[in-house]
């Protein structure tokens, strides 16, 4: 099948400074208008679904079952272009750690213990007025730059038709003491910081929900970041 | 994992993880401009201030990852994967290579998934008005993870060109979309995957969105005659390269 003698990256022991053997980054392209069919395969995205297809997709929009550790929260939003009108065929996926500041990954030193009712993941596309949710836990605080903690924050990813490669931004929450002293936060001009941090709009059956609106665009556009 | 037992309460390093990777800027001439004018869905879907650079944590340095657990049987062959029991329609093809890092080093067991047009040009998406006709037979997605060398493999069937409403009779050149995850957070990449020889692709504001031709090259799949199988399918293939890394210690985070 394959061929390890022809294929140079086969051999063990690279390093970067191998430069002979550098290869250029694989550009980005827009995940266009049709991801749902390749990303949340739920049988209702298909026109003839087959019988092979789940009602749901293994991706979804909860990241935590019932008794997950930690505060239950839901957090929604809109997607808004650079005309303040809702997009309705953008993706976000989110990367967060549980409600104890421990993320599902082996670079994590934390020594509390895996969570089983949390994932760290979690998919979801917009509805035609532009809307998400997702249903999760409150992070924990997690290990940030210089031994210190950073706030809880739920990295997202965004990614649309029209936008030509995914952006990278946070979600921080309103109220958390430990806004003040976040390393992130502090790279971010204080009059734009708004933009990356949820707003507790209320609770639903025992849920805090947080409201956090995407503008691509625009007096109050979204802090994107470079990884 | 030796020398005196760790106190489970204490929040520090592991010695398995004292170094951990930061990874490679992304390299801004291999990937497209968000705001790329000819491209006109683009225009206000592009963010205008530019990127905030932060360095990287452990939200950045960490990422989902998958088992086989969650794939379902036969996934990576997408001219049977709807399960009707009958095939897809269309010229039947294998596409398969490697996901590496930069330095050519393996990306082992991460996930890769695919969607595309039918042989007709038609996407079994309920939102595809496209008046071209769909393949029951068809999903046109697929998931499979890569293997300990970084290898990957799909069965589909070519897509078709299709209509656009980008410009004046504007086509999409034939394509596969890509989502992979790689090693962390910071490591996501969706692209698309085209075919060699393709007249569309010059004409296409997407894949002409990338800046340099160095890199739009690198989205074009190879024939592969090795890897096509008689009597069966044609081979093509397609490496993926993610950003690299370079070590750093865990305190220096």
């Amino acid at each position: 099948m394959t061929e390890p003698d022809r294929d140079p990256s086969a051999r063990a022991g690279r390093c970067r400074a191998n430069y002979d053997l550098y290869r250029g980054q694989t550009p980005g392209q827009t995940l266009g208008p049709f991801f749902r069919q390749g990303l949340l395969r739920t049988r209702d995205v298909f026109h003839v679904p087959g019988p092979s297809c789940p009602e749901r997709d293994v991706f979804d929009n909860v990241l935590a079952a019932p008794g997950a550790f930690g505060e239950p929260i839901a957090i929604e939003g809109c997607v808004y272009d650079g005309l303040g009108a809702p997009i309705g065929d953008a993706l976000l996926e989110v990367w967060q750690a549980d409600g104890r500041g421990r993320y599902q990954h082996a670079l994590d030193p934390s020594a509390e213990p895996r969570d089983p009712r949390f994932r760290g993941f979690g998919r979801a596309a917009t509805d035609v007025r532009g809307g998400y949710t997702f249903a999760s836990v409150k992070p924990g605080a997690v290990q940030g730059p210089n031994g210190g903690l950073q706030a809880p924050h739920v990295n997202l990813v965004l990614g649309a038709r029209g936008m030509t490669r995914h952006a990278f931004t946070r979600i921080y929450f309103d109220g958390d003491a430990a806004l003040a002293a976040d390393a992130v936060l502090a790279l971010v001009p204080a009059q734009r910081r708004q933009t990356l941090i949820a707003r507790r709009s209320g609770l639903r059956e025992g849920v805090s929900v947080y409201r956090f609106d995407v503008r691509l665009q625009g007096e109050h556009e979204t802090v994107f970041f470079e990884l | 994992m030796t020398g005196t037992p760790r106190d489970p309460r204490r929040k520090e390093p592991d010695r398995l993880v004292s170094k951990v990777s930061r990874y490679q800027p992304l390299d801004e001439r291999s990937h497209p401009a968000y705001a790329s004018p000819r491209y006109a869905s683009s225009v206000y879907r592009s963010p205008r201030e530019p990127l905030i650079p932060i360095r990287q944590t452990l939200s950045e340095l960490t990422g989902p990852s998958f088992g086989p657990e969650i794939l379902l049987p036969g996934d990576a062959d997408l001219t049977s994967n709807a399960g009707t029991g009958s095939p897809a329609l269309g010229e039947r093809i294998i596409i398969g290579g490697r996901v590496l890092e930069e330095d050519g080093r393996p990306v082992s067991n991460t996930l890769v998934e695919v969607w595309q047009c039918n042989a007709a040009g038609r996407y079994n998406h309920v939102s595809d008005t496209h008046d071209a006709p769909l393949d029951p037979n068809f999903l046109g997605a697929g998931r499979c993870l890569t293997d300990a060398e970084g290898r990957y493999r799909f069965v589909s069937i070519k897509p078709g060109a299709y209509p656009w409403r980008n410009h004046y009779n504007a086509w999409r050149p034939a394509h596969v979309h890509f989502s992979l995850f790689g090693p962390a957070y910071a490591t996501r990449l969706v692209t698309q995957m085209y075919f060699p020889g393709d007249p569309l692709l010059d004409i296409d504001a997407i894949y002409m969105s990338i800046p340099s031709a160095e890199a739009r090259a690198r989205l074009i799949a190879r024939f592969d005659h090795e890897q096509s199988r008689p009597h069966y399918a044609l081979g093509y293939r397609f490496d993926i390269v993610l950003r690299g890394r370079e070590e750093t210690p865990l305190e220096a985070l």
